[in-house]
């Protein structure tokens, strides 16, 4: 096996009273989409948070190929390529949804990777656009985005996500308050990324979804990872059923 | 069955950002008009009114130039409750090194512009991750603080400040410096927010992790645009200063914090131009004001609020509306 793309070792957070994340360690493989599942409050956002910068861990590393980026601001990780989106949707509600793209294709990763030139942004922009299902040249990419249906929204923050180019995704439950016809329509985008090689790291509440593309599932229950391997080997786990599949009841 | 407006475009495509598509010598004239009338009322205004309205012009472009650097920080996400800061930097720093330094006025300004806005970036980098209220509430305190250094520790003039400072060659050079000044920084920053820069700009004060997630230093841009914005501030005290031919703790007084203000909100924030309106007309009002002693403050209050409540936009919002479309009534049914 190849050298481990994201090497998450003891990490933990506490805010206040709450142990948010509590010792967890797992590695992502290069090329692999792995879900973070588990009951609302058991530390997934947060998880997301710490990888990516936003916020700094009590302890514990992380790791981005063979660099340590533990407590590194948020811009310089997504410069590296980790990318993520928001559970909370954040556009740049004034700009129109298309100059909201403008910006990650404006960051110096971008420049980087395209031999020091940022060439046409706005035609990259609309093929970004096209990409998560955006009409081409319809009146929606005009619109600001603050007037863009939810739906809309979370293809906008995938496709603000893509722009960087990035080689680690990690999408923040992209489909919560889609319609299943939405989530439909997205599905096929993040199947096409795996094939592409890139690393997805998907955190998902709608599981019957997830465990179509997932390899693997790591299942946090109280900041604590209670599970940790093929979707159909860890729902079987008496722990994993008792503390999400018990009481919510979707599967 | 209601009544409703229907705001309709004009014709000319005139709102696309820079693409200009013109159809004849009229739609030249529609897009050149609004640019070149008030400059050229302005010019007018200049050549026939005494002395006395000529300083109050200088005064105006002083305070047009701390609101248009005012909205300019704002449009970056960072609502500056301090103007003074910058405008006392660059008024002291010109007054140091003319009088200490006998450096010649050609210089001290622009000197004090960029030297004065690098100071100010510097002593506010600290506080540039604090957003909202909490940076506000800093820029507010920073020139209300360095005013008791300079009254308690005597320097510079302590509290007689300095005085005698070279002049200006002649009025009309004054005048016009400050008038082309005010216009120039109004262009510059319009055509900057237009571009990508701006838009990152933009994107940081709707929504800065967002543009942190991106990839994008959102520190480094925020410093820049708060030495551009201080540069500007700087240049409006350091000429200030020689048009008074004095510096002295007044220039970090509250007015030049809350009139800058005061003109964006009347003129209408996020443009540039209505601030530079809104110091065009706040300004004057208040010179006019000036025969009526203590009940001056009282009917300038009254003004403000008056403006605030009916137009609530900022009067160039208004303007450029109704430049912009024409509205009429149109009958709606609801079933």
């Amino acid at each position: 096996m190849s050298a481990p793309i994201l090497t998450v070792a003891r990490l933990a957070k506490r805010f206040g009273g709450v142990q948010a994340v509590d010792d967890i360690s797992f590695l992502v493989q290069p090329g692999e989409l792995l879900g973070i599942i588990g009951p609302n409050g058991s530390g997934k956002t947060t998880l997301v948070n710490l990888i990516s910068g936003f916020i700094r861990p009590d302890s514990g590393t992380v790791r981005y190929r063979d660099r340590e980026i533990t407590g590194c601001m948020p811009y310089k990780i997504s410069q590296l390529g980790l990318a993520r989106t928001f559970q909370m949707v954040r556009p740049f509600y004034h700009l129109p949804a298309f100059k909201n793209m403008i910006i990650p294709l404006a960051s110096p990763r971008v420049k980087q990777l395209s031999g020091g030139k940022y060439g046409d942004r706005d035609a990259v922009a609309k093929d970004l656009l096209e990409e998560v299902g955006f009409e081409r040249d319809s009146a929606v990419i005009n619109k600001p985005a603050g007037a863009l249906p939810h739906g809309y929204l979370k293809r906008l923050e995938l496709a603000k996500c893509l722009a960087l180019r990035p080689d680690l995704i990690i999408l923040d439950e992209l489909f919560s308050g889609l319609s299943l016809a939405e989530v439909a329509g997205i599905l096929p985008i993040i199947e096409k990324l795996k094939t592409e090689g890139k690393t997805i790291l998907m955190i998902e509440h709608r599981l019957r979804e997830l465990f179509r593309i997932a390899d693997r599932v790591i299942v946090l229950n109280f900041g604590q990872k209670i599970a940790d391997g093929r979707p159909e080997q860890v729902m079987q786990g008496d722990e994993v059923r008792k503390a999400y599949l018990g009481t919510e009841g979707e599967g | 069955m209601y009544i409703r407006k229907e705001r309709i475009d004009r014709g000319v495509k005139a709102r696309t950002e820079d693409l200009f598509a013109l159809a004849s010598g009229w739609d030249l004239l529609y897009l050149l008009a609004p640019r070149l009338l008030p400059i050229l009322v302005l010019l007018l205004l200049t050549v026939t009114v005494g002395p006395y309205w000529q300083k109050v012009l200088i005064s105006t472009a002083v305070f047009a130039l701390l609101a248009i650097s005012w909205d300019f920080l704002v449009a970056a996400g960072m609502v500056s409750l301090g103007q003074a800061l910058f405008f006392g930097m660059g008024a002291y720093l010109t007054g140091i090194l003319n009088h200490y330094f006998h450096w010649p006025i050609w210089l001290t300004i622009p000197v004090s512009t960029v030297l004065g806005g690098a100071l100010c970036t510097f002593i506010l980098l600290p506080v540039l991750r604090l957003r909202g209220i909490y940076f506000s509430m800093i820029t507010l305190v920073l020139p209300l603080m360095l005013v008791r250094i300079i009254e308690a520790t005597k320097i510079f003039g302590g509290t007689e400040g300095i005085s005698g400072l070279a002049s200006y060659p002649g009025r009309w050079l004054e005048l016009y410096l400050g008038l082309a000044a005010a216009w120039a920084a109004l262009f510059a920053f319009r055509r900057l927010l237009n571009a990508d820069y701006g838009l990152i700009l933009k994107g940081i004060s709707d929504n800065d992790r967002s543009v942190m997630s991106a990839g994008i230093n959102i520190y480094w841009y925020k410093a820049q645009a708060l030495f551009l914005a201080g540069s500007v501030g700087a240049f409006a005290g350091a000429f200030m200063t020689h048009s008074y031919m004095f510096v002295g703790m007044p220039v970090f007084a509250l007015d030049y914090s809350i009139l800058p203000i005061a003109a964006a909100v009347v003129g209408g924030m996020g443009t540039m131009a209505g601030p530079l309106l809104g110091a065009f007309i706040l300004v004057p009002l208040s010179e006019v004001l000036r025969g009526l002693g203590g009940l001056r403050i009282v009917i300038y209050a009254l003004s403000l609020t008056v403006f605030i409540v009916a137009l609530p936009e900022g009067l160039f919002h208004y303007i450029q509306r109704k430049y912009q479309q024409f509205e009429r009534k149109v009958k709606v049914d609801y079933e």
